[in-house]
């Protein structure tokens, strides 16, 4: 893509260090005569503020680490100390923990930006690939640095993690005590977290630099999707695009500041202000924002598929929504780059954004909190007076004893019960019991969830309870439509997104016409005529 | 003198085609040895491992009251149970049971002896995602309440309603003397 180099050593030093070691000819290539596409908007500055970003993580997280004791007993103690003692220190905490918040959210507009305009297809399959590995280990960092501080949440979120690996088939339980190092989460755990929590920003800091190079290998994509096809196409890298970038990430860093000095916690779990306590679990575990929607994928299924069980299927997918975008270049097979030239897939884009923000909120949510208004209702039969007669059920053996009991029932009933019932008390004998006489009497209770509705059959069976010894309810639950069914739905979209719609709209889609002044380039021309 | 003359590749194959299959096999048998030292470092420590047990004294635990030790580690929970507990757990024995076991083979002993009905020691951490439930007297099944995810555990901590799929799992322990426990 840049073709020769234009580069020309202006002084003595540069052109005897150009001959031995020619950094400031790759630099001067790379930053400066660089030719990018005259039509990128200002969805494409995000690369310069993620750099920045990871730069600040990088930065600050040294110098945390020059405070910070990864032990059990002082971790917490640490991070509190760091905020309150070591000078700057109330500057630097926030800064790292904030700019974690910050990395995500430069991210995935990166990466929507790529999905939206086809960045992914070829030639930049490998771009697009080292991207997703920056991702990933972007993930994993995030999540070893948010144990560190030995909160609450820090402990849970690594307990429930490391419990998701346990549920791998055969090799899970020792993954799981490899990791920990240990039976649970305790020192052993949290001095390994620290440890390659220094060491992967480093590593993404290298991948970076292979993204880079196929970046400048391929060439950048642009808002039309199509190739550039002469000089004329582009313009250098500086000033124009070091310029818009500098202004879209003062931008963001003014975003940065005001979370930063006025609202540090705003993105964090307030419990993780409690230290660390192996022997009380907290309310909620929830993890940090960003995370979120990965959360709601991994709790979405509540179900068992085949031999597959809900654990582990929830964790298949969890770790199949990342890797489904490792190979989202041969999934979708549409030959054409931009989703602004294709209609359908633009619409279906906008709906999968919208699904990454629901799933998102779903993994902040309990599943079990009901979204659509449901009654619950129940109805209770009762005898008011008559009396009780008992029977005792034996049986054979423990699989006879269902039939010796409705046996028993059917007895009670041809002698004119009014209401039987059977308890077991052992592996052959029970007892059957009948209420005869009595005037039978009914009432019907219901309540907007199914706690309610138990509560409201208590207080209705101790209003009756002076006259009545037994009850029959009868509950009648209605279909609920949960956090849980909303994930579900979300996640079917998601997956459907990939693996469905993409690969079959690239082939039934008619995509726009793309305007004759892009197809040709005119500006090429006029500036040959001119 | 003689000259020379290329080695002959009848069938393809010749002494140079075995050393290195031989060269490339030593370095992948020690590259895999190099490795192993530094992928094993990360399991359990001796002095980890050494911490296995946990004695309990029972004396302090009233009847009806529970503690929650730490074993490996992980909370044990070590409950005295009243005779109602009791015969709770033992009438539910026959009740629809997610994860089916009497109560009777959750409270034997590590070395196969009979337990007493009147000390349950289970592990702590619910079998859904590891979150430590809370004894919640009057509760439906009478036992322990997940607050994550809404499990609910009988008075022999066995999975009554919720996500999770397992019963709490005993804890593996001897009685040393009539009023201690080894855990472990």
């Amino acid at each position: 893509m840049s073709g020769p180099s234009t580069y020309e050593p202006k002084s003595g030093f540069t052109r005897w260090l150009d001959k031995r070691l020619p950094i400031l000819r790759l630099s001067h290539d790379s930053f400066v005569a660089y030719p990018t596409p005259r039509n990128l908007n200002y969805w494409w500055t995000f690369g310069s503020m993620l750099s920045l970003c990871l730069v600040v993580q990088i930065v600050s997280g040294v110098v945390l680490a020059m405070h910070y004791i990864p032990h059990i007993d002082f971790a917490f103690d640490s991070v509190q100390r760091i905020k309150r003692d070591v000078p700057y220190g109330w500057l630097i905490q926030p800064m790292h923990a904030v700019g974690a918040s910050m990395f995500f959210l430069a991210v995935y507009v990166h990466m929507f930006r790529g999905l939206y305009y086809g960045s992914y297809k070829a030639p930049r399959e490998v771009l697009w690939i080292l991207g997703c590995l920056i991702y990933a280990l972007m993930v994993v960092t995030a999540f070893l640095g948010y144990s560190l501080p030995w909160g609450q949440m820090s402990f849970w979120a690594a307990t429930v993690i490391t419990n998701i690996l346990g549920a791998l088939p055969f090799v899970g339980e020792s993954i799981q005590v490899w990791i920990r190092g240990g039976g649970a989460i305790d020192q052993a755990t949290l001095n390994r977290f620290f440890s390659l929590h220094y060491l992967l920003p480093f590593v993404i800091a290298g991948v970076v630099a292979l993204h880079i190079w196929a970046l400048h290998e391929v060439g950048q994509n642009n808002p039309t999707g199509v190739e550039v096809k002469s000089k004329a196409d582009t313009v250098p890298f500086t000033p124009h695009a070091t310029i818009k970038d500098l202004f879209a990430t003062s931008l963001f860093v003014i975003l940065f500041a005001v979370f930063m000095f006025y609202m540090p916690d705003a993105l964090g779990h307030a419990d993780n202000y409690i230290r660390a306590n192996p022997l009380q679990t907290p309310p909620e575990i929830v993890p940090e924002w960003y995370l979120l929607p990965f959360y709601a994928v991994l709790r979405a299924f509540d179900f068992n598929i085949g031999p597959i069980d809900s654990k582990l299927a929830g964790v298949i997918a969890m770790f199949a929504s990342i890797g489904v975008l490792f190979v989202l270049p041969w999934l979708d097979t549409s030959k054409v780059r931009s989703m602004r030239y294709r209609p359908i897939a633009q619409q279906c884009f906008v709906i999968f954004v919208a699904v990454c923000i629901g799933l998102g909120f779903c993994g902040g949510q309990n599943p079990g909190r009901i979204l659509a208004p449901a009654t619950f209702s129940a109805t209770l039969n009762w005898v008011e007076g008559g009396e009780v007669r008992q029977e005792p059920v034996s049986a054979d053996s423990d699989a006879g004893y269902a039939e010796a009991a409705s046996a028993a029932e059917q007895a009670l009933r041809g002698q004119g019960a009014a209401l039987v019932a059977s308890s077991r008390t052992g592996e052959t004998t029970g007892a059957a019991r009948g209420v005869f006489g009595g005037t039978a009497r009914s009432q019907s209770v219901s309540a907007g969830t199914m706690e309610e509705l138990d509560a409201a059959i208590g207080e209705a069976k101790t209003a009756a309870a002076a006259s009545a010894p037994y009850f029959i309810v009868e509950r009648r639950v209605p279909f609920t439509f949960t956090v849980t069914r909303l994930s579900q739905l979300l996640t079917a979209y998601y997956f459907l997104f990939f693996l469905v719609i993409l690969p079959v709209l690239g082939l039934i889609e008619t995509p726009r016409r793309v305007p004759d002044t892009i197809a040709k380039p005119v500006t090429g021309q006029a500036a040959g005529a001119s | 003198m003689a000259e020379a003359k290329p080695i002959a590749h009848e069938g393809g194959e010749d002494r140079r085609d075995f050393i290195f299959i031989a060269a490339g096999a030593a370095a992948a048998v020690g590259v895999g040895a190099t490795a192993w030292p530094f992928i094993d470092q990360m399991n359990p420590a001796a002095d980890t491992r050494a911490l296995s047990t946990t004695e309990v004294d029972l004396t302090a635990i009233e009847l009806g009251q529970q503690i929650k030790v730490m074993w490996q580690g992980k909370p044990v929970f070590v409950r005295h149970r009243t005779a109602n507990e009791i015969a709770t757990a033992q009438r539910d024995d026959y009740a629809t049971l997610k994860d089916p076991q009497k109560d009777a083979e959750r409270i034997v002993q590590d070395d196969g002896q009979p337990g007493r009905a009147e000390w349950l020691i289970l592990q702590a951490n619910c079998t859904h995602l590891g979150c430590v439930p809370t004894f919640v007297e009057g509760s439906s099944f009478g036992g322990w309440f997940c607050p994550c995810h809404g499990s609910d555990y009988d008075t022999s901590g066995r999975i009554r309603r919720g996500p999770a799929p397992a019963n709490l799992p005993p804890a593996p322990y001897v009685f040393l003397t009539d009023t201690s426990v080894r855990i472990g």
